[in-house]
Formats: C-alpha cells, sequence, structure tokens
C-alpha cells in the first residue's frame, strides 16, 4: 500500500463496510421486520404460516377459555366487518387482559388458522399503552364500544 | 418559594449560557484573551451551581411532596416512601429534563474549572459550543417543559408515580444512565472546539479522553443496571428488549466505545484525527437522538412519560440545529485538518481502526432498525422490528469485532508482522475450534448461541495474553483496565449466550401443595396468601425450592395491585447460585382454582451483569491510570518551570 493513499484507503474502507451494514440492515429488516395486522386484514390477506407478525384487535367477550392443563388459553380476536380470528397463547396473561378490550398478540398464523401468540401486550396503564392500539382507536373507534376505548386515545 | 427560587435560578443560568457562548465567541476573534473572554469560565462555573440549586429545589418540593407544584401533583402522592417521593422528581418528563440540564452543567462547570492542558482558544471555543449546546435545553426546559409551574388552587392529592417505577432501582438507573448520556456533550465540545481552531492533536485527545472514559463508564453501568432492572421487574425473564427505548442508550454506547478506542490512537500515536472528531460528534448526537425518541411520545413505553407534539418537535428542531451544524462544520472543515502519523494495516492502529469500523456497521444496523417503524409509519404500515432481525444482522459484525477484540492487543504500534503473534493467533483459533465441537456435542443450540459460547471462553483467555512475557507489577493500570474491560465482554457474552443455549421454561397451573420442576429444581407450591403494603394488596405465593433435592429455600412472588394510579406488577423472586438463577413469578388463578406459576431456571445468567460491571470497572481503571499519569506529568512540568525559573533569576 502506497503511504500517500493511506487516508484515502482507510475512508473507502470505512465507507464500503458502512454502507455493506446498511444495505444488509435494510434487506434484512424487509423480511424481518414483523408487520402489524387487523383481524379483518389478516383475514383478507394472511400472512405466511410461521412468520412472525403482530395482531391487534378487540378481545371479543365470551370467547376467553382455560384449557384443562391450566395454563393454556384461547380467545378470539375481533375486528370491523365481523372479521374474527382465534388465538391460542400459554403463558401469564397481561395485567389488565380483559374481555372486551384491546389487546396486540405477537406471534405466528399456525397452519389450522389459529394465531399461536408467543407475547400479549394489554394496555400497561393509563399512561402505557402498546402504540398499535393507539392508532387502533382512530380506526376502529366507530366499531366499538364506547368503555373498550377509554384509555386508548 | 422554594419552587420559584428554583425557576429564577434556571433563568439566571440560561443567562449565563448566552454570556458563555458570547465571551468563547468573541475570544476567537481576537486573540483569545479580551476582558469578556475571562467571564467565560466564570460564567460555566456559576452556571452549573445555579442549576444544582434550581435542581437541589425540585428535589425539596418532591420530598415535601408540596402539592401546589403541578409537576408534584401529576406525578408524586403523600403515600409513598420517601426515596421513591425523591426519585419520583426524575420519573417524569420534566424533571427527568432538568436533571439532563444539570448533568450537562455540571460537565460543563467542571471543564471549565479543571481543564488547562487545551490551548487557550480551543479552550474557549469548547465552552462556547457547550454554552450553546445548554441554551437549547435550557429553552426547551423554560419555554415547554416547566417543572416548577404552580397550580391556581393546590391539588387535595397527588396523581402517584406509575407503579412499574417505584423500585429502587430507578432511584438510580436514571441519574447513571444520564450522566454518561449527557457527559458524551464534554466529548461533543471539544470536538467542535478543535473543529473551530483545527487543532487536532495528542494532547487534545488526552484532554478529551478521561471525559469520554467517565461517561463511558455511566453509560455502561447505566445500560447495565437498566437491563437488570427490565429482567427483575418486568417479570418477562428478559434481559434485552431490542426496544427502542434501549437502543436509545445502546447506539451512544457503541458510538463511546469507538470513540473511546480511537482517542487512546490520537492520544498514542498522533493518528485517525478526523475519525475521532467524527466520532466525537456522533456520540453525543446519539444520546440527543436517544432523547428525542424517547422524550418526543414517538415511542411508546414506561419511558415515554409525556406525549405532546409540541414538545417533540422543540426537540427535533434542537437535534437538527446541534447535529447538523455540527456536521456542517465538520464538512467544511475537515479537509483543512492535516493527516495525522502513518501505520500498517498489521498493527495495533490497523485492528482498532477495523474495531472503530466494526463498532460504526453495529450502530448503523441498531439505528436502521430503531428508526424503520418510525419511517414506515409515515407511510401507514406499521411493523415492529426485534431481534429476528436485531441478533443475527448484529452478529455479523459482533463476532468480527470480537476477533479483533482478541488478537489487536497483541499487536505493536505503526508496523508488525501477523508472524510474530502466530502463536496468539494460533491458540485462539484452537480454542474457537475446540469450543464449536465441544458445545456442538453438548448442547442443542441455535448457531449464535453456540458461536457466543465459543467465542466467550476463546476470549476470556485471549483478554490476558496482553500480559504474558511482561512483569505484572509494571504493568500500568490502563493495561490492566484493558484486560479486565476485555474479560467483562467475554464474561457477558458468555452469560447471554448460556441464557440463550440452556435455559429452561416452565409454565404450570398448581394447586396449593402442587409439585413441579425446571431443570435441576423442584418447586413446590405451599399456600397463596394476601399481602398488604403501604400502597398497595398483593397475593403472594408461597413456594419452597430445592435445588437438586438439596435443602429447600423458601420465596414468595406476588402478584401486586397499586391503587394510586391502579395497576398490577408482578414481584418475581430470584434464587442466585453461582450457576445461574431460578426465576419465579406468581401469575392469576385460573377458572378451575388453580393457580399459575411461571419458572425459568437460566445457568450462568448473572454473568450478563457481572462481565457489565468488569467492563465499567476495566473503564475506572483506565480512567485512573489516564490521570495518575497526566497528574505526574503535570507535576515533572511545573518543576521543570520552576528550575526555569530559579536559573533565570539565578543569572
Amino acid at each position: 500500500m502506497k503511504a500517500k493513499h493511506q487516508r484515502l484507503v482507510l475512508v473507502l474502507l470505512a465507507l464500503v463496510a458502512l454502507i455493506g451494514a446498511a444495505l444488509l440492515a435494510i434487506y434484512a429488516l424487509r423480511n424481518q421486520a414483523s408487520y402489524f395486522y387487523l383481524p379483518e386484514q389478516m383475514e383478507a390477506d394472511p400472512p405466511q404460516v410461521g412468520q412472525a407478525v403482530r395482531l391487534g384487535g378487540m378481545v371479543a367477550p365470551g370467547s376467553l377459555a382455560t384449557m384443562p392443563d391450566g395454563i393454556t388459553v384461547t380467545f378470539t380476536v375481533t375486528g370491523r366487518e365481523d372479521s374474527a380470528i382465534a388465538v391460542r397463547y400459554a403463558g401469564i396473561l397481561p395485567d389488565l387482559f380483559v374481555e372486551g378490550s384491546g389487546v396486540v398478540a405477537e406471534g405466528r398464523l399456525g397452519a389450522d388458522g389459529t394465531f399461536v401468540a408467543d407475547n400479549l401486550l394489554a394496555k400497561h396503564d393509563e399512561n402505557y399503552v402498546p402504540r398499535e392500539l393507539e392508532g387502533m382507536s382512530e380506526h376502529q373507534a366507530a366499531e366499538m364500544a364506547e368503555e373498550t376505548t377509554v384509555g386508548l386515545e | 418559594m422554594i419552587a420559584e427560587i428554583g425557576l429564577a435560578a434556571l433563568w439566571l443560568a440560561a443567562a449565563l449560557a448566552v454570556l458563555q457562548l458570547a465571551g468563547g465567541l468573541l475570544a476567537l476573534r481576537g486573540d483569545g484573551a479580551n476582558e469578556i473572554a475571562a467571564l467565560t469560565r466564570p460564567a460555566a462555573v456559576l452556571q452549573g451551581g445555579l442549576v444544582a440549586l434550581a435542581f437541589g429545589a425540585l428535589l425539596w418540593v418532591f420530598a415535601i411532596t408540596d402539592l401546589s407544584v403541578k409537576l408534584v401533583a401529576t406525578s408524586s402522592h403523600t403515600a409513598k416512601p420517601l426515596i421513591f417521593k425523591i426519585s419520583g422528581a426524575w420519573g417524569n418528563h420534566e424533571g427527568s429534563m432538568l436533571l439532563w440540564v444539570t448533568v450537562m452543567a455540571l460537565a460543563g462547570a467542571l471543564i471549565a474549572a479543571i481543564e488547562r492542558r487545551l490551548p487557550e482558544r480551543t479552550m474557549q471555543a469548547t465552552l462556547a459550543a457547550q454554552g450553546f449546546v445548554a441554551l437549547g435545553f435550557y429553552a426547551f426546559l423554560l419555554l415547554s417543559s416547566n417543572p416548577f409551574e404552580r397550580l391556581p388552587q393546590p391539588a387535595v392529592e397527588g396523581l402517584g408515580l406509575n407503579p412499574l417505577l417505584q423500585d429502587i432501582g430507578l432511584a438510580f438507573h436514571p441519574p447513571t444512565l444520564y450522566i454518561g448520556y449527557v457527559g458524551l456533550s464534554v466529548a461533543f465540545s471539544f470536538a467542535v472546539g478543535a473543529l473551530i481552531t483545527r487543532q487536532v492533536t495528542p494532547d487534545f485527545a488526552r484532554a478529551m479522553r478521561p471525559w469520554i472514559l467517565g461517561a463511558w463508564v455511566f453509560l455502561t453501568l447505566g445500560l447495565t443496571a437498566g437491563s437488570y432492572w427490565a429482567y427483575y421487574e418486568l417479570g418477562w425473564g428478559g434481559y434485552w428488549f431490542w426496544d427502542p427505548v434501549e437502543n436509545a442508550a445502546l447506539m451512544p454506547w457503541l458510538a463511546a466505545t469507538a470513540l473511546l478506542h480511537s482517542a487512546s490512537v490520537l492520544a498514542g500515536r498522533d493518528a485517525l484525527r478526523v475519525w475521532t472528531i467524527m466520532l466525537g460528534v456522533v456520540a453525543f448526537s446519539m444520546s440527543m437522538l436517544g432523547t428525542f425518541l424517547v422524550r418526543s411520545g414517538v415511542l411508546t413505553s414506561v419511558h415515554a412519560f409525556a406525549v405532546d407534539p409540541e414538545r417533540g418537535s422543540f426537540i427535533l428542531f434542537l437535534l437538527a440545529i446541534y447535529i447538523g451544524g455540527a456536521l456542517l462544520l465538520f464538512a467544511l472543515r475537515a479537509g483543512a485538518i492535516s493527516e495525522g502519523e502513518r501505520f500498517s494495516m498489521a498493527s495495533r492502529e490497523g485492528a482498532l481502526v477495523v474495531n472503530n469500523v466494526m463498532l460504526s456497521a453495529i450502530l448503523a444496523v441498531v439505528l436502521l432498525g430503531t428508526l424503520y417503524p418510525l419511517l414506515t409509519e409515515a407511510f401507514d404500515v406499521r411493523v415492529s422490528v426485534g431481534p429476528p432481525y436485531f441478533n443475527p444482522v448484529g452478529a455479523i459484525f459482533a463476532f468480527p469485532m470480537l476477533t479483533v477484540m482478541a488478537v489487536g492487543p497483541l499487536l505493536r504500534w505503526r508496523q508488525d508482522r501477523w508472524g510474530r503473534i502466530s502463536k496468539e493467533m494460533g491458540l485462539v483459533a484452537a480454542l474457537l475450534l475446540a469450543g464449536v465441537v465441544l458445545f456442538g456435542l453438548l448442547a442443542e443450540a441455535s448457531l449464535l448461541a453456540l458461536l457466543g459460547l465459543t467465542f466467550a471462553v476463546a476470549l476470556a483467555a485471549a483478554s490476558f495474553l496482553p500480559l504474558k512475557g511482561r512483569n505484572l507489577r509494571r504493568v500500568p493500570i490502563a493495561t490492566w483496565g484493558m484486560v479486565v474491560a476485555h474479560l467483562g465482554v467475554a464474561m457477558m457474552l458468555f452469560g447471554m449466550a448460556s441464557e440463550s443455549a440452556f435455559s429452561k421454561e416452565k409454565l404450570a397451573a398448581l394447586e396449593e401443595g402442587g409439585m413441579t420442576s425446571v431443570g435441576p429444581w423442584s418447586v413446590r407450591l405451599e399456600a397463596v396468601e394476601p399481602v398488604a403494603g403501604p400502597n398497595w394488596t398483593a397475593i403472594a405465593g408461597r413456594m419452597s425450592a430445592s435445588y437438586e433435592q438439596g435443602e429447600p429455600v423458601q420465596i414468595a412472588p406476588q402478584s401486586r395491585n397499586f391503587w394510586a394510579p391502579p395497576q398490577q406488577t408482578t414481584e418475581s423472586v430470584l434464587i442466585t447460585r453461582w450457576d445461574g438463577q431460578l426465576y419465579a413469578v406468581m401469575g392469576g388463578s385460573s377458572t378451575d382454582g388453580r393457580w399459575q406459576v411461571r419458572l425459568w431456571w437460566k445457568p450462568f445468567v448473572t454473568f450478563i451483569w457481572y462481565g457489565g460491571l468488569l467492563v465499567a470497572l476495566g473503564g475506572v481503571m483506565a480512567l485512573v491510570g489516564r490521570v495518575r499519569v497526566d497528574l505526574r506529568r503535570r507535576l515533572v512540568r511545573r518543576k521543570l518551570a520552576e528550575r526555569r525559573n530559579d536559573m533565570e533569576t539565578a543569572v
């Protein structure tokens, strides 16, 4: 290496690495970012089975059931136009998880059409609302009972 | 009255920041020694005192729960232990911004008071830059986030503090992180100062290094403490969620780590001048970006206190001025800074360049992943970016960086041959190979966890290699600091990989008296009892846990209900052994009268935080070593000057 060009070589090296990192990041983001679905979107255009996505909607009243093992729960998340997705979740329910309230489920669609959640995000308190639920109140305020959206704005 | 004193002190401090900016700029126009320029240092010192006074006033109104102050009424409560009343002072938007400004003003006061190595013109430019940045944040505080605002009518009772934040971890986590975050403003001001006067010298890097080291140590501690806090307080069993708020603190750390290493090259070898300046600008820019992400309300998390679009635009405006201005100055001046010493790629400098480039690449990966959801939201597509992106993409750059970390310190400065360290490189390679085979047979782990375990062992061994063949008593403290910090990185990596590879999880619905097991532990739910605290009630699950049929340990995780504000939290219980932790969470009752219990056995998970502490300790040792050498050098210089004086008078 000619010493004369050292600074240039170093700058090029850094640029190549950073641009490489950025391109790799953008490529990975397109594949790995988990998209947010409303129930009606998931019914109309379901994600691939096994792809990590988030599902947000309202927990249908009367749909919450505990399986015999005592830890797996099933419930239905509803959206607009009578859309409904069955959800299965094994774990401790989040603190403010109740029927008739909003929820965001992180997980993937199973082969049987049930959404298998790894994690449920409900309202933590009036100051901490999952971001998707905030938007949901805009999109769906008309459809949802008023008590559902209290604190979600 | 106290609140008004605090507010007045803040306004006075802002006025002094104007004086500091003007004085510094005037000094640059002249020869650096006119009357106004003489005021720059005192202005910075006095400013630090005034802001400390304002912060003290805020602590006071919170301690006595003065409900006529709006902030106290909205975020505190009389029925709260004193320690949480005080820590609640920064558990809200206004208070935390005042803490930010306090740290910034104190850092500015400290450089003004003790920094004597820099040429006077660079010093004046640095103080002007510090004053300019501080001014923006005073404006933000006073114009849109006044912490001392009074209510027309005192409130009868406060609204309370988010129970998640009523934890001893909170009392220390934000101040620690802020000292690190804002401490980087000093590096930023130094970089801007040096750009203005075009004096980028080893002396400049030596002056800047203790500040970087100090800020970096606090950032490391803050990240470690924050990670542990999330681990035990949230009850999700995870220690890092790639939450945007966590990333906001990680990004300045990555930049500061790169800056630390490049400043060492500049201080020791007079190379990487422009690159060091660039990183100085980038590091604090990341701090400000983090503040914007956390405080503007574009993100929702426990950290985002107030969702106020006006505040968001204000911070964005400040961000544009400071980052844009500094980058513009950099673009204009970078060409004018002459090139430093040259070096061959096979040298310590060469290795540090690769380390810097890799750290910057990781920074770019984290930055893009954090901003991507905000970008797509502009097009009304909602996405979240999590571990499936960050872990593999970050690892692509992390593992090469770790390899360089293992062999780089063995290379000589300026010029070296790979052949000279072939034995050591062979040892590291052999350890890596043995590790992959051994762990590959031993554990059914993911590729990343496998690589992590392997690299951790090889790195731990390699971190001691720089000491080989040296008289240990004569090794400088700063070198010991490097060894300890690199060992800490290896340890942290081992904890993370072990947690990912060997963790066992058990979810069970138990009747009172029921048994379950997780890994080597068997746990019996003895009884479920109600408990009451000062501002909460809870159900506690009394459990006895025994490790491999050993003596049972009594634990009682709780599910708590706070009433001000109403909220439920889980109080998990941890049983710590040298080789891991049992993590127990109490859930609610299931419909048939059984109780949900969630248990994890996480082998060597504690190494993550021990490793973090070691990294910080390494930083402290380096800082002590550097400062000692500096003080000695100063002493020698003074003695020389005295002798010269003596000789002159004798003549």
